[in-house]
């Protein structure tokens, strides 16, 4: 459907500015080159060749935590993933075993970009930046959990990568995870700790 | 002609008896068109034969004159010499309005259509260098905002973004010394690169009716131009510079002109603009620092046979986004909107830190033309603009300070205009405009909010003008247009398929990654656009405009392809592929009275826009941040009904109160519910003292009203609190309340030799220091607008 006078236009355009990029002066900046010309006819059109595929380098697409029973035993993992980031996919959430009445589990969360190849480990790099990272256990709906922090940041105050939970009575509610970016520090818990969330996972939990 | 009314002035003057004859008249003479001042105008008192020019502000004195009434005459070179009667009681100001046209045709204007009508049929608002000059410190959007019928889309108080009759965006076209902007214009957060203090004139079209700048202005147009050079021998230049308190923050510009008598000229002005974190009544708002610089360059030579000229103008801008605006997911926004501070205030900075954006706009032209007598003036313009947009996000590990938006584009556009008088009362306009744009987008690991593309337009339009008698006036255009875009787009696959572009679009695709597919849609509009008006003038005060406007716009790359995140607002937006042009009818009438006394306009308009693009929110999506509220587009059928009303009277000698009404209510017909952003009803009230005869002192008092916005879709959605087990409502549409703000203005101009005058300024804004949020601004949720400020102004005219 391509109009005659359209594709005439085109190739006048294109040889137009073909003819501008051949006069181009690469090296010297845009700005001077403007100045130098005058005439101002410096025209820069870029390479229109296939992008490049933008790696998305900051996605967190999947939180693991490993519950670990204090006296020994099977541990249980909980999942969080979301591949397509934030596209319209819903997360797949799973938890491998109901958690025991009375235990106390030692808690490693870990967070993952498993769109790169392989899978860019994200847990370092709150390591890293621990000062400005912090992550937060939320229990609702009944369930009887009680969690503690067993990690500290560069300045002593709470980082949470590693902790201990202790499950209370038998019961069944939620248990979420969040990791907020630039938190105040120290603080008392979510409702004071500011900063923005990036991480927000909410597992359905069992107590038996 | 002149003597000839010379000789009726004379006869009909009655020679004024002495009585208290101490009585001085003074004032203005204006461009009629476009209320330029006008220099070296000639007034001469009949019956006194009293003779005086104006000085090179357009200002006049005449002094000895008595309590009675006179005949005026004032003339122009190349002006039709036009008669007034004055009555004087006491010392009186007076401006008098000169028609222009007769020097226009003996001008050389560069630039096409400076300083003239750029409608006749339209009702058309002009800002001159002087009301331009009291926003020196702001930004375009300040200064437009003070227009009736005009508001602004904000986000925080820097980046300001104009809104005419509630349409904004790529439906507002932009010319910036001719060329037409193409500065990613299509973002709501993205306010225009054009620099306040490198305009002369400022005019704005409140609807499409001028099609030699573009088919697609279903908003308006808004026509910025560089002040008149005159041709001789002359150097003159201004130095301007504003120091505020809030912000704290200074304003600094200075200009240059040279010219000859033999027609060439040049200019060169330059703008430096640094402000810190700015402040609302209660607290500071963190990261709201502004950092602007530009220049601009302009050499010509103006002919009456032939001129050719060019320009270059160069701006960036550094602008901090408020940091408590930045979120991560719904939880946050309800932190954000229950708290009645912004989550973040810190300590006054001048430091812009992310999230910020950080802009840079060239703009280089080249125009020539040459004037046939008997024939016509034909004129070619070559104009290059690359906008290069770098928005900084709050990054994370490695990626830390790096730009998350990293988008250039080069627009290239080649424009031949063609004015003919077919015969003496029938003037043609053709012209044919090819541009060339290419967006490229940095991979700056994180998606592309706006894909790599190329874009394709040729326009060719034609403007009938039929003056049929002293009375009425036509117009008739028609214009069409062609956009050829092609894309590569790298697009979700969950998206992709979710929208079934797998089904509509399998040919497009290039390439299937891991979770993405590589695209490259080609797209085509084609796009037809009229307009049809009249200007009636019922005598030398009552003038009556009807104009019906269609306009077309193909959708703009972010209403086609946006797909993902946008931290500042919080949110998930999705263009969509399949979308067509939208089509804009509007209907516009305009009864004007114009009187030095007494003048007023009402304007209203109905506007009924087909498959008009808009972004509303649809539903909540559930990722591993938490939740986020999706905004898609759409396209709908609309409806946008307004008026505007000014007027102004001048209620006693040198005291003159200013009226400013504007309505507009927008309704989705598919939907049968109100459209969302649409401005709340303002006024706009003022008394402005102002005398010529000591020092032009003018002291001005404005009341600026802002309705609360009762008529808003529901798009409030609710989250799931694990916490609790329950769902809270995210409210993100219900307007905040009205608010009243007191502005106060005052300038004195001194003498400082011959040549040169100061003029110093004081202004305040938020006089009363309300606390208060504006419902058209994106930052609402989070912070309060801006508190009092103080601002001094000192102006050299050299």
């Amino acid at each position: 459907m391509q109009m005659i006078w359209v594709e005439i236009f085109q190739s006048i355009l294109k040889s137009i500015i073909n003819f501008l990029n051949k006069n181009k002066m690469k090296q010297i900046k845009f700005l001077s080159t403007v100045l130098l010309a005058g005439l101002l006819l410096t025209a820069c059109s870029k390479d229109n060749d296939t992008p490049e595929q933008a790696h998305e380098e900051e996605l967190i697409t999947t939180l693991k935590v490993t519950l670990t029973p204090s006296g020994g035993g099977t541990a249980i993992l909980m999942e969080y993933k979301d591949l397509d980031g934030e596209g319209s996919d819903t997360p797949v959430v799973s938890v491998s075993n109901n958690l025991a009445a009375g235990v106390t589990y030692d808690g490693v969360i870990e967070v993952s970009n498993e769109t790169e190849d392989p899978a860019e480990d994200i847990t370092e790099e709150v390591k890293e930046e621990n000062l400005e990272h912090q992550f937060f256990y939320t229990s609702g709906g009944g369930l009887d959990v009680t969690t503690s922090y067993s990690d500290s940041d560069d300045d002593g105050n709470d980082l949470g990568i590693e902790f201990t939970l202790t499950a209370g009575a038998a019961s069944s509610g939620t248990l979420t995870f969040t990791l907020r970016h630039e938190p105040t520090k120290p603080n008392t818990g979510l409702s004071d700790a500011g900063g923005e969330t990036d991480i927000a996972a909410t597992f359905d939990v069992t107590i038996e | 002609m002149r003597l000839y009314s010379f000789l009726i002035l004379l006869l009909c003057s009655i020679t004024a008896v002495s009585q208290d004859c101490n009585n001085t008249l003074s004032g203005t003479v204006t461009d009629f068109h476009d209320g330029s001042l006008m220099v070296e105008a000639t007034l001469i008192v009949a019956g006194t034969e009293q003779a005086v020019q104006t000085d090179s502000n357009g200002k006049f004195t005449i002094q000895n004159l008595c309590n009675d009434t006179y005949h005026i005459q004032v003339s122009h070179p190349y002006c039709l010499t036009k008669g007034f009667t004055v009555k004087l009681s006491g010392d009186t100001t007076k401006n008098f309005l000169l028609e222009h046209h007769l020097e226009e045709l003996n001008q050389i204007i560069i630039d096409g259509k400076a300083y003239s009508d750029k409608t006749n049929t339209m009702l058309q608002n002009n800002l001159s260098k002087e009301a331009l000059e009291r926003f020196g410190s702001g930004s375009l959007g300040d200064a437009l905002n003070s227009l009736s019928g005009v508001s602004s889309l904000n986000t925080g108080n820097t980046v300001v973004k104009p809104l005419i009759h509630g349409l904004h965006s790529s439906r507002v076209v932009i010319i910036n010394n001719g060329v037409r902007m193409k500065d990613q214009e299509w973002g709501a957060e993205h306010a225009p690169n054009v620099a306040i203090n490198s305009i002369g004139n400022l005019s704005l079209i409140k609807g499409a009716g001028v099609l030699q700048y573009g088919g697609d202005a279903v908003g308006g147009v808004i026509v910025a131009e560089a002040a008149k050079v005159p041709i001789k021998d002359s150097l003159y230049g201004k130095t301007l510079q504003t120091l505020s308190t809030n912000g704290r923050g200074i304003s600094l510009n200075t200009e240059l002109t040279k010219s000859y008598l033999n027609g060439w000229h040049a200019n060169i002005q330059g703008t430096m603009k640094r402000f810190g974190d700015f402040e609302a009544p209660n607290y500071i708002l963190s990261n709201t620092g502004v950092f602007e610089r530009n220049f601009t360059i302009d050499i010509g030579l103006k002919q009456f046979e032939y001129g050719i000229e060019g320009y270059y103008s160069f701006y960036k801008n550094e602008i901090g986004i408020l940091r408590a605006s930045h979120l991560g997911g719904a939880r946050d926004l309800i932190r954000a909107i229950s708290n009645p501070k912004p989550l973040i205030i810190n300590d006054f900075t001048y430091q812009i830190n992310a999230p910020k954006q950080d802009v840079t706009h060239h703009l280089a032209r080249v125009k020539g033309f040459k004037r046939w007598g008997g024939f016509g003036k034909l004129s070619l313009q070559y104009d290059f603009q690359r906008n290069n947009r770098l928005e900084f996000d709050i990054r994370r590990g490695d990626d830390k300070g790096d730009a998350s938006l990293d988008l250039e584009l080069d627009t290239h556009t080649l424009l031949l205009d063609l004015d003919t008088h077919l015969t003496k009362h029938v003037d043609l306009k053709t012209g044919i405009m090819g541009r060339y744009q290419s967006n490229f987008a940095q991979n700056t690991g994180i998606r592309r909010l706006i894909p790599n593309y190329d874009k394709y337009d040729l326009g060719i339009y034609t403007i009938a003008e039929y003056q049929l008698n002293d009375h009425w006036f036509l117009e008739a255009g028609v214009r069409f247009d062609h956009t050829q875009m092609d894309v590569y787009k790298y697009y979700r696959t969950s998206f992709w398929e979710s929208r079934n572009y797998n089904q509509l679009f399998p040919e497009i695709v290039d390439e299937e990654l891991n979770n993405q597919v590589l695209t490259s849609p080609e797209l085509n509009f084609n796009n037809f656009s009229g307009t049809l008006g009249a200007k009636v003038v019922f005598n030398e005060e009552y003038k009556l405009f009807i104009n019906y406007s269609l306009a077309s716009r193909a959708p703009n790359p972010s209403e086609l392809f946006s797909e993902g995140l946008h931290h500042s607002a919080s949110r998930i937006e999705l263009g969509d592929l399949r979308f067509g042009s939208e089509v804009g009818q509007k209907i516009s009438l305009a009864f004007q009275k114009e009187n030095a006394v007494f003048g007023y306009s009402i304007n209203p308009y109905i506007h009924s826009i087909s498959d008009f693009i808009l972004i509303e929110p649809t539903k909540v999506e559930q990722t591993i941040r938490g939740y986020f509220q999706v905004w898609e587009y759409r396209q709908t059928n609309a409806q946008l009904l307004g008026m505007d009303i000014d007027a102004s009277y001048v209620f006693a000698a040198n005291f003159r109160y200013n009226h400013q009404f504007s309505l507009v209510k927008g309704y989705d017909q598919t939907r049968d519910e109100p459209l969302i952003s649409m401005p709340p009803v303002n006024t706009k009230n003022e008394i402005v003292y102002q005398n010529t005869a000591f020092n032009n002192i003018r002291l001005a008092l404005q009341s600026d009203y802002s309705f609360r916005q009762n008529e808003y879709p529901d798009t409030n959605f609710e989250v799931f609190i694990p916490e609790t087990g329950t769902s809270e409502t995210v409210d993100v549409s219900t307007p905040p309340d009205a608010f009243h703000l007191l502005n106060f203005n005052s300038s004195i101009d001194f003498k400082v030799t011959n040549e040169s005058t100061l003029t110093i300024g004081f202004t305040v804004t938020n006089l009363l220091n309300t606390s208060y949020r504006n419902y058209l601004n994106r930052l609402r949720y989070y912070a309060d607008d801006l508190g009092r400020n103080f601002s001094i102004n000192l102006k050299i005219n050299y």
